[in-house]
Parts: structure tokens; C-alpha cells; sequence
């Protein structure tokens, strides 16, 4: 029922996409989503493109997975059309009664929807690639420069983990209890919203508390082990670069200057 | 009245690298009156078998049949089976959310359109078959213990007057007198208001004493689909796919190869017992 959302999900099989440092990945993610907002032309979109399905092809995971996280942004997507296609001002082409599309608009509207695809797909590659574990991991050894300035970097990410790793915890619980209350003929789907509204309260109130109990048992357990926080904490899998991090360095390197070279004309 | 499961398979993510095959060919019947153990080892299918029961998981595979109708006809109302076969759920006590017990265990009643006096009758009804005191109906459910939330919750299926009652391990997580409450009362309902059973556990010893017919799942598959006595008989192939037979199984046939010739196939410790008597007696 629930098991159909793919943004931040991982897709488990062996890739060289896969086995790249959680750093590279992010540092890759970054640098795509700025390259897709520099390039101002055709080509430059077709360089990203490229990059994209090329990245996709390595990763061996199944088109199908990243069309299935865009479904979730079909409305933001078709709204963004629509308001460039209908507001952006300039030279008429087609006028329907009212409304004027321009040729300005029709480019930035096309434009946007290239720009959203791309980096909605560019970062469910990234998440259905990399284990929630190793991207906080990644993001903590990132911004651990911001410690300097009194950010609290391992707890940002402490709590980033535990609330990734709670999602298909509580998807699952959901789930269940769902099926639970559908067993003593509670109806989730049929009424109007004040109907269904009232409808999710035996859901809402399961999920709640075991989520507290979740919480707490969690926090006992991490006291038992004596956690304490950052501070002089070891890992037991320590990210370090490899060479197939370095050549993936260059490339992104290559194809943002191919971006900035040739999309920026 | 009885419920058929023809060839069923159910598959777990189809079309991903984690695909698993959860339930392969099941032939299974259930027929009115029966009080079934459904015995496996933790991953072996039994609470996806429950889950086609009432229809709530749908068959990759086979059709499921409730009283010569397909379930998964377009004219068949999974609602009314949802009412006729009532499933409890691993840790029911997780389900609870009404303000009191006694408005928790009205909302299976009143989901099925009933008139408030007749909901109020069978919350009641329910809620002293489970053998819950008055004292408690007025109370929050989250302030019971372990096992009153638990028969609170079984009363909140038990309400809805089902004619099969399945219970997905039902004493998980009780202590011995919590289990022995609670299974003696599933076999008070059963014998006394002739509702058919399914009971679900992964322990040969907990249905032993209960049960007429024994049904082993092992990785997806029915192993094993008779009276307990045949069922323990296979007691060695039972303890390859991680089971056992109950203790006196084992007494049994050790005293056998000691020399005393005793029957092998006393299932409880009351029959265990006579047995010896009779034989040293």
C-alpha cells in the first residue's frame, strides 16, 4: 500500500555508482543541480542529460525506479508549466481567449519542467544508490568544517540517520496498523474529507504512541551504550578516498566545465 | 461454511532484486467447526496466510474461495468477509486508540452499521468472553497491563460476532499465565459458541493441548496438514525445519527405547501421564 515511495529509498544491487564514497556522491548531486540552473542553452541540457542516463546506466538501477519518484512532483511540475507558460510576458504566439502564450514563456516553461526532471531524477539516483547510513555519514565528514563555528555536526547527522532510519519503520507500522483497523471494518477511502479526516484517528493514534515508544526504547538503548555524542568517536567503517573516487572527481570536474564551457554560451 | 485457498502464491516485491516468494502453492481448507494450529518458523509464510484470509493481501496467484464465492470477484464484498473471518493481529494491543475500553472494542460493531444498542450489547458480550472485569470498562486502554490490552483487543474483533476467529500469535510476549488465560478462553469460545479457529504460533507445546488439526508451513510451503498426533509423529523432520514436538514427544518415545512399551503418540501431559500409568500401573 505504502511501500510505492521511491524518493530517499534504496535500491539494493552491486554498481560502481554504489560503491562510490557517500562524498562523492553528494559533492556530485551539488554540482549537477547548480550545473542545471548555469546552462542557458539546448547543448548544455544535452550535456546534462547525457550525464544523467550515463550515470543511470552505470547504476544499474532500473529506469522505472526514478520515474516512479516523480510521480509525487507531477502537480508541482504541471504548475510550473502552466503559470511560465501563461505569465511570462513577450512576444504573442498563440492568444486562447484570454490567455497569451509567448515565445519566452514557452521556453522558460519548457525550461523548468527540464530543470525539475532532471533534478528530481539526479537526486533519487543519489538516494536509491547510497545507504541512508553512508549519506549521513558522507554529510557529516562534509560539513564537519562548520564544527569551527559551534554547528553541531555529529548531531545533525545523528539525528538525520535515526529519522531516515525511522521512515520505513514507521511506513511498516502504518501499514500494519492500517490493516489492523481495515480487519475490524474501518474504511480509509470512501466519504467526503471530514469522513476521512475522522477515518485516519484510529490510524493517527496507534502511530503516535508507538512512535514515542519507538523513540524511547531507542534512547534507553543508546544510553545503556554509553553514547554521549561526537566527541572523540571512532568509526568503525571511516570514509576514505579511493581510486575510483578520484576518477569520478574528474569527471564531474569535466562535465561541469563542458556545462560552464559550451551551455553558458 | 467454509473457506477453500486453492493453489495460492504470493510474492513479495515483484519486478525488484529483493523478490521473494512468501507463499508457494497453498491447498488449504478450512472447514466450519475446526480449531486449526498453523505452526512455522519465524519467516515461513503463516502471518501472509492469515493476511488472504480476510482478504486484506491479495494473491499473486489462485483463488481464494468463502462459501463457493471467489473473494477476489469484482461483486464479492471484502467488507462483508471482513466481518465474517475476524483477524487478530500480531500485538493487537498496538491497534488500541479509544478514549475507554469499552468505546474501543465499539469499533468493529460500529463500522458494520449496527444500531447503537446492539453495538453496546456486543461490546459487552465480547468484552465478557475474553473475561475482562467491569471495573475495567470505563478505563483508558493504555492504562491496562500486557495482557488486558491484549484481550481488550481480541474483544475488538471478537465483537464484530465472526464466524472464523484467526489469531496471528496471540500470546507473543505473555508469561506463562497470560498464555495459558488467554488460550484457554479462545478454546471456551470456541467449544461454547462453535466459532471456527485458526491460532497461529510458532510453538507446538502452546497448541498442542488446544487444537484438533495441525497445519506446518515451512519457507512458504504446507509441510505437514493433520491431527497433532500424525503431526508429531514426523517429530524428527519437524526439528530440520526448526520446530519441535512438544516435551512429551520427546518422553515418550525415549521411554519406548528404554524398554517400556508405551504408546508414542500422547500430545498432552494429562494423556503422557495415564499412559505411563497404564503401562507401569
Amino acid at each position: 500500500m505504502l511501500r510505492d515511495i521511491t524518493l530517499g529509498q534504496y535500491y539494493q544491487t552491486d554498481s560502481v555508482i554504489h560503491r562510490l564514497d557517500p562524498r562523492v556522491k553528494l559533492t556530485s548531486t551539488f554540482v549537477f543541480i547548480i550545473s542545471l540552473f548555469l546552462v542557458k542553452n539546448v547543448w548544455g541540457y544535452l550535456i546534462a542529460l547525457c550525464f544523467l542516463a550515463g550515470v543511470i546506466r552505470l547504476s544499474k538501477v532500473p529506469f522505472k525506479f526514478m520515474i516512479k519518484g516523480m510521480k509525487a512532483i507531477v502537480f508541482l511540475l504541471l504548475l510550473t508549466v502552466v503559470f511560465n507558460l501563461f505569465l511570462t510576458p513577450g512576444t504573442p504566439l498563440i492568444q486562447i481567449w484570454k490567455l497569451t502564450i509567448t515565445k519566452e514563456g514557452l521556453r522558460t516553461a519548457v525550461m523548468m519542467a527540464v530543470r525539475l526532471t532532471f533534478l528530481i531524477i539526479g537526486s533519487s539516483v543519489m538516494t536509491l544508490t547510497t545507504t541512508p547510513n553512508n549519506l549521513t555519514d558522507g554529510l557529516e565528514s562534509l560539513m564537519k568544517p562548520l564544527n569551527k563555528i559551534k554547528v553541531p555536526v555529529h548531531e545533525i547527522a545523528m539525528m538525520m540517520s535515526i529519522a531516515l532510519r525511522f521512515i520505513p519503520i514507521l511506513l511498516e507500522e502504518t501499514d500494519k496498523i492500517m490493516k489492523a483497523q481495515i480487519a475490524r471494518g474501518a474504511d480509509f477511502e470512501s466519504g467526503n474529507i471530514i469522513k476521512k479526516a475522522k477515518a485516519m484517528v484510529p490510524l493517527l493514534v496507534p502511530l503516535f504512541i508507538s512512535a514515542f515508544r519507538r523513540a524511547n526504547d531507542l534512547a534507553m538503548a543508546m544510553e545503556a551504550r554509553c553514547y554521549r555524542g561526537g566527541e572523540h568517536r571512532t568509526k568503525m567503517k571511516p570514509l576514505i578516498y579511493k581510486r575510483r573516487d578520484r576518477i569520478a572527481y574528474f569527471v564531474l570536474l569535466a562535465y561541469f566545465a563542458a556545462c560552464i564551457g559550451i551551455g553558458r554560451l | 461454511m467454509s473457506l477453500i485457498l486453492n493453489h495460492v502464491y504470493h510474492i513479495y516485491g515483484e519486478d525488484t532484486t529483493l523478490q521473494t516468494a512468501a507463499l508457494q502453492d497453498i491447498c488449504l481448507t478450512i472447514n466450519d467447526g475446526d480449531f486449526i494450529g498453523l505452526i512455522g518458523h519465524t519467516g515461513s509464510g503463516k502471518s501472509t496466510l492469515v493476511q488472504h484470509l480476510n482478504g486484506l493481501l491479495k494473491a499473486s496467484k489462485g483463488d481464494i474461495l468463502f462459501n463457493g464465492q471467489d473473494i477476489y470477484d469484482k461483486d464479492f464484498s471484502l467488507k462483508d468477509l471482513r466481518s465474517r473471518v475476524g483477524l487478530v493481529f500480531q500485538y493487537p494491543e498496538h491497534q488500541l486508540f479509544e478514549t475507554t475500553v469499552f468505546e474501543d472494542v465499539c469499533f468493529g460493531p460500529k463500522n458494520l452499521g449496527l444500531s447503537q444498542k446492539e453495538v453496546e450489547l456486543r461490546a459487552y458480550e465480547a468484552l465478557k468472553q475474553v473475561g475482562l472485569e467491569d471495573d475495567f470498562f470505563y478505563q483508558s486502554p493504555f492504562e491496562l497491563s500486557g495482557g488486558q490490552k491484549r484481550r481488550v483487543a481480541i474483544a475488538g474483533v471478537l465483537a464484530m460476532k465472526p464466524d472464523i476467529l484467526v489469531l496471528d500469535e496471540p500470546t507473543a510476549g505473555l508469561d506463562p499465565k497470560g498464555r495459558d488465560e488467554i488460550l484457554g478462553q479462545v478454546k471456551k469460545l470456541h467449544d461454547e459458541s462453535n466459532i471456527t479457529v485458526v491460532l497461529v504460533s510458532h510453538s507446538m507445546e502452546d497448541v498442542a493441548n488446544y487444537v484438533n488439526r495441525i497445519v506446518v508451513m515451512n519457507r512458504g510451503r504446507i509441510l505437514y496438514d493433520d491431527v497433532p498426533k500424525a503431526v508429531f509423529s514426523h517429530y524428527k523432520e519437524l526439528e530440520e525445519v526448526g520446530l519441535a514436538a512438544p516435551q512429551v514427544t520427546y518422553i515418550m518415545h525415549k521411554l519406548l527405547e528404554e524398554g517400556f512399551p508405551v504408546r508414542t503418540d500422547a500430545t498432552t501431559i494429562k494423556e503422557a501421564a495415564d499412559e505411563i500409568l497404564r503401562v507401569i500401573g
